[in-house]
C-alpha cells in the first residue's frame, strides 16, 4: 500500500488517501491558489511534509501546498520507468579488452525519486547506450562492486577493489578502469597503488565533476579518455584520469600517489601535487610528459598486499591546539598517526607531551605539511628537531592523505615499526621524489598582467 | 535523355498563386480564417534586479563580444528525461557536432556561470517579481517552486540546461474582442548572447548569461496575426506596469507559436520586435499552407515516403571533363563533390514557400545548422536566385550530373560539397526533411527575419527536455509572502474601472477606454512622465475618440504609438498640451517623425514671458473693437489669439490667469 504513495508522509499522504489519488496518476487538483493539473510524482524523502509534487503536461514539475487543497481527482495513471536505453556492446577482437569497475559516483547515473537525488547507472549496455563511442576504443565488461558515494569508500572497498583488480590482471586483462565518485578518488588511487604494486597493465581511476544526467557533463570525455588510457597506453600504474582545463580539451593522466582534488566544484579539479603529471590523454592520443613511468607487459603478475589497519587517523594541526586530541587518539587504540603540520612540518609546544606519550604507547607518528607542496624539513628549526626527538617521523614530500593510506597500508601488513618506516620511507610510483622540479608548483595568481594575457590567449 | 528546360522562377511564380498567397495588406479576416489561423505567445521580460538568477554576479554589463578576458570550450551531449526519453532536437543538435566557445569577462561572469559550480539559493527579489505577475496574470501560484532544468543543446547555457521553474498556471489577459488564456509563468536565467557560428564554431558571450528572466505563455487563442501583436503589447504593458522591468535593447524578447489547419505548431524565435510580429505570422501561416500542397503533390505521386528515396553519387569533375565554371573552383579547394538525386521533385524544389524562398531554402537551412555546410557549399537544379555567392551550375554541367544520377523526367538534383563526414550528415538530412515534406509541417523552431520570412534555427523541443535539478531543493511559497506581494500590486484588470474613477476622469470617456483597452497604456504614460490622469484619461476618451471618427490613417495605426508620443513630448521638453494638436497628425500619418509633426502642427518654442509681451498690444486692440467689454470677455479674447503660440510651451489655465492678472490690474 505505502508503494502507491512513495515518499510521501504525514500531511501530504493523508490528503492523497483522502482523495484515494495515487503517485503517479493524472490528477486534476483544485486550491484556494485556483486549480492545477498533471501527474503526480513521488516524493523526495528528505523534502517536507507539507506539499505534493505534480508534473505539469509542459514537462515542468510544481508542487502543491497541502493546506489549501479543497478537493484533487485522479483521471488517468502512467507510471514511468526511467531507463537508459541498452544495445549489446559490440565485440571486435582486434580491440583491446578493458574491465571497467563500478563502485558508485556520477560517471553514469540517473534520478532517485527517494532522495531526488542522482544515483549511479551502471552496465555495458547502459554505457553503450549513452557513450557509443566507447565502442571505438575496446571491447568493455562491467563489474558492479559497490554502489556508493564516495565518501563512503573505505578500507574494505579498498581491498575489495584491489583483489578484484589482481583476479583481472591473472586473467590477462588489458587494461583496468575504475569509475569512483570524486570526492575521495585520490585516497582510493593512493590505496591501489600500495596494494597493487607494479602491474603489467594501466588502472585508470576516473569519474565526473557534473553528473552526466547534465549534457554539458564530462563523464562521457573523461571515460573516453580512461577507456583509451587502460586499451592503449604503456603506462602500467595506478592513474587518476580528469580534465585537464575546464575545456572539454583534454585530459591529464596523474600518478595516483600525487593527485589531488583542489576545488570542490570546478571540472578541473584534480592535480598532480609538487610534481608533473605523466601524460595528457585525448580523444585522438596520448602525450608523455614524464618518461619514467612502470611500462607496460606481457606478463599477468602483480604485487598484490590487500591489507589495511583502520586505527590509523589524519589529524591536521592548527594554532592552540590541544594534547588532548593526541592522547585521545592514543587511549582509543590508533595505531598511526600522520600530522598536517604548518610549514616545513611544525605543531605547537603543549602538544609536545602527548606526542611523547603517544610514541611511548608504540603509536607511529609521521609528519607531512599542510602546504601540500613541499618537503617536511624538520632541522631548520628547533621545533623541527625537538619534535623528531619526540619520536615524530618526518615523510619527505608525501601528501597527509597519501601518508594516511600509506601508514594505514604498512600497519595493516606489521605491527613492527622500524619495518614500518621501512615500508613508509621507500618511494612507491612518485609518492616520494627526490626532487622537485622547477614547474612542480604552479599556482598561478589571477588579476596578475601576465596572467590576464595568458588567459585572454588559451583556452581555460 | 533530352529534357525539356524547366523554368524555376516561373514555377515559383505559379505556385505562390495556386496556394493562394496575399500580402498581408491585402488580408483580411476571412484569409486568416480560411487558414485556420492559431498563434499563441510566449513573451520572455528581464527582471530589474541587481545580481543574476542563481549566482551573485551583476546584471547588465554588456560588452562588445571581442571585449573578453577568458575563453573556454564545450560539447554538449543529449542526456535522458526525468521519463526516460531523448528529446528530439538534443538529438539532431549532437549530431551537428558544434565545438562551443564560451568568453567570459570577469566583471559579468563566475565559476557558476561556466556550470563549475553549483547554484547559489534563487535570488529572492527576483522570485517575488515573478509572483507579482503570476498575480497580475490572474494565474494560480504554485505551493512550492521546483526548480527544474531545461535542456538546451545549442550551448546557448554552457550547462546545457536553463534552470527553470514554473510561479504560476492559469489566468488570461483581455485584448479588444476576447480574452486571451495564460497557460503559465515560469522564471528563469537567461541564455548566453551570440557572437558568431560559422561553420562547426559556435562563440557566445556570457555577459547575459543567467539574467533573471519571466516567461508568459499564452493560450494559441489569437486567430488573426493583429491580435497577436496586440496581445503581446497588452503583456508587455502589464508587465512593465510593476515598473521592476529591465528596459533597453533585448530586454523583452518574444516567441511566436503558429498553426494553421492541418499545420503544425511551429516557434517563431527572438523577435526582437512587437511591429515585426504580424508580418510573420502572416508569412509562417502560409509558409504552412504550402507545404501542406507539397506534401499533397509528393502523395499524389509516390502515396508515402516509404516509396522514396534519395541516390547519390561522387562527382569525378576531371574525368567526366567539367572544366572551368564552378565546379573546377570547387576541385580547387579539394573538396569532394557528391551529386544527390532528388526522384519526383523537379517543381518541389522551387514550390513557393516564403515571399523570395522556396522548399529550396527549407534544404538549405537544415544543411547549415545539422551538417554545418554553409552556402556556397551546396546547390540546386532549381535554383533561380543568386544568393551569398552560390556558384551558378550550367544547364551543360547539370545535364551530366544527370547523366551520372541515371535521373529521370521529373527528377531534381543537388550539389554538395564540404569535409567528408558533413557530406554524410548532410545526405542524411536532406533525405529526412525530404522524406518529412510527405508529412507536411515538420515540428521546428525558426528565427525571425527583418523582412518577416524565417529560417530552420531547431527541431521544436518537447517536454522530454525537463529534468528536475538535483542541485537545488524546493522552494516553498508562503501565503503570507503571497499576501505581502498582493499588497503593492499595480491596478489589476479587473480593478480599472475603480481606477478610471479614481484618475477624476470623465464617465463618457470610459466605454471607450475600456472597450480599446487602455487602460494600462494610459497608467504607463501616467507614471512613466508624470502626467496628470485626468488630462491623458481625457485625452484617449475625447481627443483620440473624435481623431478616429474624423481622420483616416494613411497607413497602419498602433495605439502604442501614443506612448511614444508622450516620450517624445517630454524628452523635448514641451508642455503637454501639444498632445491634442499632434494627436491628428500622428494619427493621419503614423509613419511620420515627431519631429515633423511639430513643424506641421506650426509649434515655435516660446517662454511664458515673451507669450505675455504680447498682451498690452492685444489689450489696445480688444479696447478698439471689443463689444462687450467685460473682464472675462476681454481675458477669453486674448486668450483666443494666444493659444496658437502657447500650446506645446505653457499651461493655457496658468496662461489665462497671468493674462487675467494683468486685465484686473
Amino acid at each position: 500500500m505505502s508503494d502507491l504513495f512513495k515518499g510521501y508522509k504525514g500531511e501530504a499522504l493523508a490528503a492523497l488517501k483522502k482523495f484515494n489519488v495515487r503517485v503517479w496518476s493524472e490528477a486534476q487538483i483544485k486550491t484556494t491558489r485556483g486549480n492545477f493539473e498533471g501527474i503526480i510524482l513521488p516524493r523526495s524523502e528528505n523534502d517536507d511534509e507539507r506539499h505534493i509534487v505534480l508534473k505539469l503536461i509542459t514537462g515542468y514539475n510544481i508542487g502543491i501546498t497541502v493546506e489549501t487543497i479543497t478537493g484533487m481527482k485522479e483521471e488517468g495513471y502512467k507510471e514511468a520507468h526511467y531507463k537508459i536505453p541498452e544495445k549489446d556492446f559490440p565485440y571486435s577482437p582486434e580491440k583491446p579488452n578493458v574491465k571497467l569497475f563500478g563502485t558508485g559516483g556520477t560517471i553514469a547515473s540517473r534520478l532517485d525519486y527517494r532522495t531526488g537525488a542522482v544515483i549511479p547507472a551502471f552496465s555495458p549496455g547502459e554505457l553503450y547506450g549513452a557513450v557509443p563511442e566507447l565502442a571505438d576504443i575496446c571491447n568493455l565488461t562491467t563489474e558492479k562492486l559497490f554502489a556508493v558515494f564516495s565518501e563512503n569508500m573505505g578500507p574494505q572497498q579498498y581491498t575489495t577493489l584491489a583483489k578484484a583488480i589482481g583476479k583481472e590482471i591473472e586473467n590477462g586483462i588489458d587494461g583496468v578502469v575504475i569509475g569512483h565518485g570524486t570526492d575521495t578518488m585520490h585516497h582510493t588511487a593512493a590505496a591501489l597503488s600500495y596494494m597493487i604494486q607494479n602491474p603489467p597493465v594501466p588502472i585508470v581511476v576516473v569519474g565526473s565533476q557534473r553528473s552526466s544526467d547534465r549534457p554539458s557533463s564530462d563523464a562521457a570525455l573523461n571515460l573516453m579518455h580512461a577507456c583509451k588510457t587502460a586499451a592503449e597506453s604503456d603506462i602500467a600504474e595506478v592513474l587518476v584520469c580528469m580534465f585537464g582545463p575546464t575545456s572539454d580539451k583534454y585530459g591529464l593522466l596523474h600518478r595516483g600517489t600525487r593527485v589531488r582534488k583542489m576545488h570542490s566544484s570546478y571540472r578541473s579539479t584534480f592535480r598532480t601535487i609538487g610534481d608533473i603529471p605523466l601524460a595528457t590523454v585525448d580523444r585522438q592520443e596520448i602525450k608523455l610528459i614524464k618518461q619514467d613511468y612502470n611500462l607496460r607487459r606481457k606478463d599477468k603478475k602483480a604485487k598484490i598486499t590487500p591489507v589495511f589497519e583502520e586505527r590509523v587517523a589524519l589529524v591536521y594541526y592548527y594554532p592552540n591546539m590541544q594534547p588532548d586530541i593526541i592522547d585521545s587518539l592514543v587511549a582509543n587504540g590508533y595505531k598511526g598517526i600522520v600530522i598536517a603540520g604548518t610549514g616545513l612540518g611544525h605543531v605547537n609546544k603543549p602538544v609536545y607531551p602527548a606526542i611523547e606519550r603517544a610514541t611511548k604507547a608504540g603509536v607511529a607518528i609521521y609528519m607531512t605539511v599542510q602546504t601540500l607542496w613541499g618537503y617536511v624539513h624538520m632541522f631548520v628549526y628547533d621545533t623541527g628537531r625537538d619534535l623528531m626527538a619526540k619520536g615524530i617521523i618526518p615523510s619527505e614530500n608525501l601528501l597527509p592523505e597519501v601518508a594516511y593510506v600509506k601508514l594505514g597500508w604498512a600497519l595493516g601488513q606489521t605491527a613492527d615499526l622500524e619495518k614500518v618506516k621501512e615500508l613508509m620511507l621507500t618511494p612507491v610510483n612518485g609518492d616520494i621524489t627526490e626532487r622537485e622540479p622547477y614547474d612542480g608548483y604552479l599556482i598561478f595568481q589571477g588579476g596578475t598582467p601576465e596572467i590576464k594575457e595568458f588567459l585572454k590567449s588559451n583556452l581555460r | 535523355m533530352l529534357m525539356k528546360n524547366f523554368d524555376a522562377k516561373e514555377n515559383y511564380i505559379a505556385t505562390r498563386e495556386a496556394i493562394g498567397y496575399v500580402s498581408r495588406n491585402k488580408s483580411n479576416e476571412s484569409v486568416y480564417e480560411k487558414l485556420g489561423f492559431k498563434s499563441g505567445l510566449e513573451i520572455h521580460q528581464q527582471l530589474h534586479t541587481d545580481k543574476k538568477l542563481f549566482c551573485r554576479c551583476p546584471v547588465g554589463l554588456y560588452r562588445d563580444g571581442d571585449d573578453y578576458d577568458a575563453e573556454l570550450i564545450r560539447h554538449m551531449r543529449p542526456t535522458l528525461s526525468e521519463l526516460g526519453e531523448y528529446d528530439g532536437t538534443a538529438l539532431m543538435e549532437f549530431r551537428t557536432k558544434k565545438n562551443i566557445y564560451y568568453r567570459i569577462k570577469d566583471e559579468s561572469a563566475c565559476t557558476y556561470d561556466i556550470d563549475d559550480t553549483p547554484p547559489f539559493p534563487i535570488n529572492k527579489n527576483a522570485l517575488d517579481i515573478a509572483i507579482e505577475v503570476g498575480l497580475l496574470l490572474g494565474a494560480s501560484i504554485v505551493g512550492e517552486l521546483h526548480i527544474t532544468r531545461k535542456q538546451y543543446l545549442d550551448g546557448s547555457i554552457p550547462a546545457g540546461f536553463q534552470r527553470t521553474a514554473i510561479v504560476g498556471v492559469g489566468g488570461e489577459i483581455p485584448i479588444s474582442n476576447k480574452k486571451i488564456g495564460i497557460i503559465q509563468l515560469s522564471i528563469e536565467e537567461d541564455s548566453c548572447r551570440e557572437v558568431s557560428d560559422i561553420g562547426h564554431d559556435r562563440v557566445y558571450t556570457t555577459d547575459r548569461l543567467g539574467t533573471p528572466l519571466i516567461e508568459s505563455v499564452t493560450q494559441p487563442h489569437m486567430t488573426t496575426p493583429d491580435e497577436v501583436a496586440e496581445a503581446a503589447h497588452y503583456l508587455r504593458f502589464l508587465v512593465r506596469s510593476t515598473g521592476k522591468m529591465r528596459t533597453g535593447i533585448g530586454a523583452a524578447r518574444e516567441d511566436v507559436n503558429v498553426s494553421i489547419t492541418g499545420g503544425t505548431r511551429v516557434e517563431i524565435k527572438g523577435v526582437a520586435h512587437i511591429r515585426w510580429i504580424p508580418e510573420l505570422t502572416h508569412i509562417e501561416a502560409f509558409r504552412q499552407k504550402a507545404l501542406l500542397i507539397i506534401s499533397d503533390i509528393l502523395k499524389k505521386k509516390y502515396k508515402s515516403a516509404d516509396n522514396w528515396a534519395i541516390s547519390s553519387t561522387p562527382i569525378d569533375t576531371a574525368s567526366l571533363k567539367i572544366t572551368g565554371g564552378p565546379l573546377a573552383l570547387i576541385r580547387a579547394q579539394k573538396y569532394n563533390v557528391t551529386a544527390v538525386n532528388l526522384p519526383g521533385f523537379q517543381g518541389i524544389l522551387s514550390h513557393f514557400t516564403q515571399p523570395g524562398k522556396t522548399f529550396g531554402n527549407e534544404l538549405s537551412d537544415r544543411l547549415k545548422v545539422i551538417a554545418c555546410l554553409e552556402k556556397p557549399n551546396h546547390v540546386h537544379s532549381e535554383q533561380f536566385t543568386v544568393e551569398d555567392n552560390a556558384p551558378v551550375i550550367s544547364d551543360e554541367h547539370w545535364k551530366v550530373i544527370r547523366r551520372e544520377l541515371k535521373s529521370k523526367d521529373g527528377d531534381a538534383q543537388m550539389l554538395i560539397w564540404g569535409d567528408e563526414r558533413d557530406t554524410k550528415t548532410a545526405l542524411e538530412t536532406i533525405e529526412e526533411r525530404c522524406r518529412m515534406a510527405f508529412d507536411g509541417v515538420p515540428n521546428e523552431t525558426r528565427k525571425a527575419l527583418t523582412n518577416g520570412t524565417t529560417l530552420f534555427e531547431r527541431v521544436l523541443p518537447g517536454a522530454d527536455r525537463m529534468y528536475p535539478d538535483t542541485d537545488s531543493a524546493p522552494i516553498p511559497i508562503e501565503e503570507e509572502q503571497i499576501g505581502k506581494i498582493r499588497e503593492i500590486l499595480p491596478v489589476s484588470v479587473e480593478n480599472r474601472l475603480e481606477q478610471l474613477k479614481q484618475w477624476s476622469i470623465p464617465t463618457d470617456t470610459y466605454r471607450f477606454i475600456l472597450k480599446k483597452n487602455l487602460v494600462w497604456l494610459i497608467e504607463n504614460i501616467i507614471s512613466d512622465y508624470d502626467l496628470p490622469p485626468k488630462f491623458i484619461g481625457t485625452f484617449f476618451g475625447h481627443t483620440l475618440r473624435f481623431v478616429e471618427r474624423t481622420v483616416t490613417p494613411s497607413a497602419e495605426f498602433n495605439y502604442y504609438a501614443i506612448y511614444g508620443l508622450f516620450k517624445f513630448i517630454h524628452n523635448a521638453g514641451l508642455h503637454h498640451n501639444i498632445s491634442s494638436l499632434m494627436m491628428p497628425e500622428l494619427y493621419a500619418h503614423p509613419k511620420m517623425v515627431f519631429d515633423s509633426i511639430l513643424d506641421v502642427v506650426g509649434y515655435k518654442k516660446r517662454s511664458k514671458s515673451d507669450i505675455l509681451k504680447h498682451v498690452p498690444d492685444l489689450r489696445k486692440k480688444f479696447a478698439e473693437i471689443g463689444i462687450t467689454k467685460t473682464a472675462p470677455a476681454e481675458i477669453n479674447w486674448i486668450m483666443g489669439h494666444l493659444r496658437k503660440i502657447a500650446i506645446g510651451n505653457v499651461s493655457l489655465k496658468e496662461l489665462s490667469d497671468a493674462v487675467a492678472g494683468e486685465v484686473k490690474s
